[in-house]
């Protein structure tokens, strides 16, 4: 996908005054962390199971050479292929190869980030491939040719005259009285078109929610069944994984599946959880013949034995972005890139650099909420400080900004110049606001001001007003 | 209202906002110091907890200043601060600064295990429950990330202000969420932040409460900044005020001294 | 070559070489054991009860249901379940010998034809292998007797089960999986696909409410065979 992270400042600002995106956040914004809330309540035994979460997860990162190993083997055992992709360019040309080799026309596609992350759609549109998006936000996007703006929830962005608009223009065969009034209405279009699609196509490529390295299967997770479509009935099922996607046993897997859903949408489980294992069996009556996994790390390997491997537990359940405030206010187009919400903070400097996705982790406020319902507790503004010392180390910050903060450190550093420095200041401040005890605007203070009343210091410092108490002064 | 036995010497931990721009604050915190039965003292030698550095990712310069402050509060019985934020930083994170270097890290956590942010201070460690504080008018109040998150502060300021006569406390729908002051978040990227307290401040005037209360001046600077753009007439104190009943003499955040 | 660079970078990152022999044992021995995790007590309940619980979260999902005494009277349920949805009674059924032992010329009206789901079939009626209380869901693996577009393609999918095989938690059933497959290649025990199934099909995706029935079935209804009682 293109990368527009360095324009994040300029994107939120558009994002902020874009009428159709805020009246879908004020929609949306509660329901998540409602439903998460709702789901977690019945389930005395959530935060335990989070800890299992990220001890599994730490464990099978420690040892993701072994699981990875054991994982090919059984794959292998079960008579699907297991490639391997460095890059998104290996990724690419492997996905294309096989395509071309069973020559495939269409390919239906269910909704997976890494296959954003790798633009699988238009290299396969270059080589006169036809990729459809199966997810209903997916095709909607796919024929908007937007972004998805939410990890799970792709077009949650969208409004239904948006729908409506889209499918009138695209699909030219519709009668002239066809109403879209009630949602049910887009969906019954969307799911007849679609059903065309899944029947005529030749591949069928999904992501994968995990991998499990006893079985050699790879789990996907959906509610609209259109993954379980798109690897049942072509001839050849691709899926797409990154190398973290990997846990040791269905054991495991239960346990990660216990927090999936209830992270995600509040769903105890979402509808269609699925295992798959190898190729068609002999006298199966369906299922694919060729079943395809293509393993990418595109930059995640870098991230190992470095502060930022605790990033590798990440399931991609998206709570972090239903309860992040910069993100409900900014929403997912903003930030760029593939990942958005906390987890993109984090994981999108590792993956196109930080010298690109600086703002990234720059504009969160710490809250911390994020960190709070992670279902493998990876302790998001931690990383997010991280990249923020790494931005620093590597002088890419504003000069500016540098120059304040070495002056202000300088001072700070030193308890006598910084009485003198702040009594001047505040006693300044408080005789220029005067009575009104404010300031709506001030020169180098324009950032706050723009939005802001200035409240003025009361007068002299804490320390002034104390040290004249102590000599029986006050 | 019963006194420990013991007077424990207690360090304040002033804060850069309430030190220029809040001084009230700091008096509040030490009346209520003392009325909880502590000696309170003032180190000479603060300065900053470090977090603009620490957040700006200029580990070293925090790193200076934390030793600085171990250096000036670890004779203390306890470190207090008005401010979950500055006291997330000394409880939370300054051990962290010094992962490499195990005599200062064991220094560092010893006094993060000492400090406390005032109102759970006051609750927890001192098992206060009142000081007789009056207050006419009704009240909503903002948890604090920092405090909220890192530092459990959640019932103890309810538990305070539950005791003070004639003061009603009214929740506003989402009391837990940011509202957009993030330290130099707020001036680094004023669109969002201006945007989220705009929510924050709908919230706020929407219960109809006569005042807003927190316990980090950040937030309620940010807040009381907004709330008066908007021309509300809701007033914005630090909780500490309230308690030590100086709302009588004090003007409220930016009121300045006209009324 | 992507593959020795991946693994390069991975042991790079983790700063040692393979692992040595007595650790990857370690590793072998959990693999072999998969030791469960803890198990929420919603579930630890006698066996009356887990049924109880699997079809009061069946219906929380919007699944549908009737229990009936003997495999018998499933024609019946299944035909009073079509009438009061207003279905046509021509259906893809699963070629599974448990549906196959069942009498269903009892209900004359009711047309079945075997085999895997054809895009034009709108019932489905699909054998359940197992259920799992603690969510309300369906375990279904593929096997020649039981295909997999059964669970897809149709509006209205219908679930045989025996309250026999209603088990508590997700490890439970795979438990039942792996011992009835037993002698199956080592680590590959799965059939090609397993399909745990909790409810119709849905999506949220226009403008983030609920509807049924996105892609795979607008209706989900289990016919539950009560066959311990007594």
């Amino acid at each position: 996908m293109q990368i527009n992270s360095p324009n994040f400042k300029a994107r939120s600002t558009a994002e902020i005054a874009n009428t159709g995106l805020q009246k879908a956040l004020v929609r949306t914004r509660p329901r998540f962390p409602a439903a998460r809330a709702a789901a977690v309540e019945k389930l005395p035994e959530f935060e335990q199971l989070r800890d299992i979460g990220r001890d599994i997860k730490n464990h099978t990162l420690a040892n993701l050479d072994f699981y990875l190993e054991t994982w090919e083997r059984n794959v292998l055992n079960a008579g699907g292929h297991v490639h391997w992709a460095s890059t998104a360019e290996d990724a690419r040309k492997i996905v294309l190869d096989i395509c071309q080799r069973v020559g495939a026309k269409t390919v239906t596609k269910g909704k997976s980030m890494i296959s954003e992350e790798l633009s699988i759609n238009e290299h396969l549109e270059k080589h006169g491939i036809t990729p459809v998006e199966t997810d209903l936000g997916e095709y909607i996007l796919q024929i908007r040719k937007e972004a998805p703006s939410h990890i799970i929830a792709p077009a949650f962005h969208l409004n239904r005259e948006d729908w409506e608009e889209s499918f009138r223009k695209v699909h030219t065969d519709l009668p002239a009285d066809r109403t879209f009034n009630e949602r049910r209405d887009i969906l019954i279009e969307a799911r007849t078109r679609l059903r065309e699609k899944f029947l005529a196509a030749d591949v069928g490529i999904t992501g994968a929610n995990f991998l499990i390295a006893e079985t050699g299967s790879n789990v996907i997770v959906t509610n609209e069944g259109n993954g379980d479509l798109t690897q049942t009935l072509p001839k050849v099922h691709i899926v797409l994984a990154s190398i973290e996607k990997v846990v040791p046993t269905l054991e495991d897997a239960c346990n990660m599946l216990r927090l999936l859903a209830r992270s995600a949408t509040g769903q105890d489980m979402s509808v269609y959880t699925t295992f798959s294992t190898g190729a068609r069996r002999p006298g199966d009556l369906d299922g694919p013949e060729e079943y395809h996994v293509v393993v990418v790390d595109n930059g995640r390997s870098a991230m190992i034995g470095t502060e930022f491997q605790e990033m590798l537990r990440c399931i991609r359940c998206a709570a972090c972005m239903n309860h992040c405030p910069v993100y409900q206010t900014v929403g997912g187009h903003s930030y760029g890139w593939v990942y958005p919400g906390p987890m993109g903070s984090v994981l999108t400097p590792s993956l196109i650099g930080v010298d690109k996705a600086g703002h990234l982790p720059n504009a969160s406020t710490f809250c911390g909420k994020c960190e709070s319902v992670c279902p493998v507790k990876i302790p998001l503004p931690k990383l997010m400080r991280h990249w923020r010392e790494r931005e620093f180390e590597r002088h890419l910050q504003p000069m500016g900004v540098r120059t304040n903060l070495a002056l202000w450190a300088f001072v700070a550093k030193r308890p006598g110049l910084y009485r003198l420095a702040t009594r001047i200041a505040a006693k300044g401040l408080a005789l220029l606001a005067g009575r009104k005890g404010r300031f709506s605007s001030l020169p180098f203070a324009g950032g706050w001001t723009k939005g802001r009343e200035l409240p003025a210091p009361e007068g002299d410092t804490f320390f002034a007003r104390y040290a004249k108490q102590q000599r029986g002064e006050a | 209202m019963t006194q420990p036995a013991s007077r424990p010497r207690v360090a304040l931990f002033v804060t850069c906002l309430v030190d220029m721009q809040r001084p009230s604050v700091g008096f509040a915190a030490i009346k209520l110091l003392e009325a909880a039965g502590c000696d309170v003292e003032v180190p000479r030698a603060q300065t900053c907890c470090g977090q603009p550095a620490y957040n700006s990712g200029d580990r070293a310069t925090a790193a200076d200043l934390a030793r600085g402050i171990v250096e000036a509060f670890s004779g203390y019985d306890y470190v207090v601060v008005p401010s979950g934020s500055c006291g997330g930083m000394l409880n939370s994170h300054m051990p962290h600064l010094f992962d490499n270097d195990p005599n200062m890290k064991a220094r560092a956590q010893a006094l993060a295990d000492k400090t406390f942010e005032l109102m759970s201070f006051l609750v927890d460690e001192r098992g206060m429950t009142e000081f007789g504080a009056q207050f006419d008018g009704s009240v909503t109040y903002h948890d604090s990330c920092a405090g909220l998150r890192e530092l459990d502060v959640k019932t103890q300021p309810r538990e305070l202000l539950a005791n003070v006569e004639g003061l009603s406390l009214v929740e506003m729908k989402e009391p837990e969420i940011c509202c957009g002051f993030g330290g130099t978040f707020c001036v680094k990227y004023p669109d969002i932040s201006t945007r989220m307290v705009s929510d924050k401040v709908a919230d706020i005037v929407s219960t109809g409460a006569g005042t807003l209360l927190a316990g980090d001046m950040g937030c309620l600077l940010n807040m009381a900044g907004r709330l008066q753009r908007e021309g509300h007439g809701v007033k914005v104190r630090h909780i500490a005020e309230v308690l030590a009943g100086m709302t009588g003499e004090l003007p409220a955040i930016g009121e300045g001294s006209a009324s | 070559m992507s593959r020795d660079a991946i693994f390069s970078a991975i042991r790079r990152g983790l700063r040692r070489g393979e692992l040595p022999a007595d650790q990857t044992l370690g590793l072998y021995a959990r693999l072999n054991a998969h030791p469960r995790h803890l198990i929420p007590a919603r579930s630890r309940l006698p066996h009356p009860q887990q049924v109880d619980l699997f079809l009061r979260n069946l219906e929380k999902e919007f699944g549908t249901y009737n229990r009936v005494m003997r495999a018998r009277d499933v024609p019946a349920a299944i035909a009073d379940y079509l009438a009061s949805q207003n279905l046509p009674t021509e259906m893809a059924i699963a070629p599974h010998p448990e549906l196959r032992a069942i009498d269903w010329s009892s209900r004359p009206m009711i047309t079945l034809r075997e085999g895997r789901a054809e895009a034009s079939d709108l019932v489905a009626v699909q054998h359940g292998y197992a259920a799992i209380a603690e969510t309300g869901t369906l375990m279904l693996p593929a096997s020649p007797q039981r295909p997999t577009t059964l669970n897809l393609l149709c509006d209205t999918e219908i679930v045989v089960l025996r309250a026999s095989r209603v088990v508590g938690a997700m490890e439970e059933a795979w438990d039942m999986l792996r011992y009835e497959r037993e002698g199956m290649v080592a680590g590959n025990f799965l059939p090609r696909n397993v399909m745990f199934v909790t409810g119709p099909s849905r999506s949220a995706d226009i403008e983030s409410t609920l509807e049924l029935g996105a892609h795979g079935p607008r209706r989900l209804h289990v016919v539950l065979i009560d066959d311990t009682a007594g």
